[in-house]
């Protein structure tokens, strides 16, 4: 059990490393790929959770479907690297301070009380198979299941309209 | 066996960085990159949470089907994928009116 810790920090490092490149780079292709780095350990860290399923659709849809997308505009629009303006100061003495308050207060309370809620392995059962979804999926989530059909008809004609030239 | 706390702290830490480089960015699409960064966070924590009430469904709790959380994810997948694409038209839509990616040069809803 003791690989299963190795792996998780070590992805976990990974993970927040990506996350903290994204804000630190300028350049958005920089930041695109650093998010590639974070979704691909995430779904590494999915696969430790047992869940292949959700592992195998975060590479294909995410890393892969998601972020193509971006780099296809960033490469599009050809955008440089970000300019430093001064606008509005309110995000950043207000902003900050206050998320880094809530993620202390957050991280506290995990690290004070966390114990509490015991731990999570890999079960040995069956659980977390492609099967298994597909059958909650098609049998209790049925009706959400079809309504996202028609979210993703109505995004892909938001989509082409506003992508379309005035003319 | 990791504690369970593990998973939600580095959730936790992802959606923050996700929240400080909403608030700090100024190129809309990093800005935009961030939000993806946030779903993932919330992401991870249905991923960990389902495998928890795999094993920890308190008696009685009849309701609580436990892979529900990661059917979530994928909804929440599938969200993630029409508001890429709708919102990366918009910033082409935004960028062919203003010709910049500043948020700060785009103030106006209409020029």
């Amino acid at each position: 059990m003791i690989i299963h810790q190795v792996l998780f920090i070590v992805f976990g490092i990974i993970c927040v490393a990506g996350a903290v490149n994204l804000l630190v780079q300028r350049h958005p292709i920089n930041s695109a790929l650093s998010l590639v780095v974070v979704m691909a350990s995430l779904a590494l860290i999915y696969l430790l959770l047992g869940a292949e399923f959700v592992a195998a659709i975060q590479v294909i849809v995410y890393a892969g479907a998601i972020m193509v997308l971006f780099v296809f505009v960033i490469m599009l629009l050809n955008a440089g690297a970000e300019e430093r303006t001064r606008g509005s100061q309110v995000a950043l003495f207000v902003g900050v301070p206050g998320m880094i308050a809530l993620a202390a207060t957050v991280g506290w309370l995990l690290v004070h009380s966390g114990g509490q809620l015991g731990g999570v392995t890999i079960s040995s059962s069956s659980f977390g198979e492609t099967h298994q979804i597909a059958r909650l999926l098609f049998k209790d989530f049925l009706l959400p299941f079809e309504i996202t059909s028609v979210l993703i008809l109505i995004a892909i004609m938001g989509a082409v309209v506003l992508g379309k030239r005035e003319n | 066996m990791i504690p369970l706390s593990w998973y939600l702290i580095l959730s936790a830490v992802l959606f923050s960085l996700g929240v400080l480089g909403f608030l700090l960015k100024r190129n809309i699409i990093t800005i935009f990159m961030s939000i993806e960064l946030m779903l993932n966070a919330v992401n991870l924590s249905f991923v960990a949470f389902a495998n928890y009430w795999n094993t920890h469904v308190p008696p009685g709790q009849t309701s609580i089907i436990p892979l529900s959380g990661q059917v979530f994810v994928f909804f929440v997948m599938v969200v993630a994928a029409a508001e890429a694409a709708v919102g990366l038209a918009i910033i082409i839509a935004v960028f062919r009116t203003r010709e910049t990616l500043n948020v700060d040069r785009v103030n106006l809803l209409k020029l």
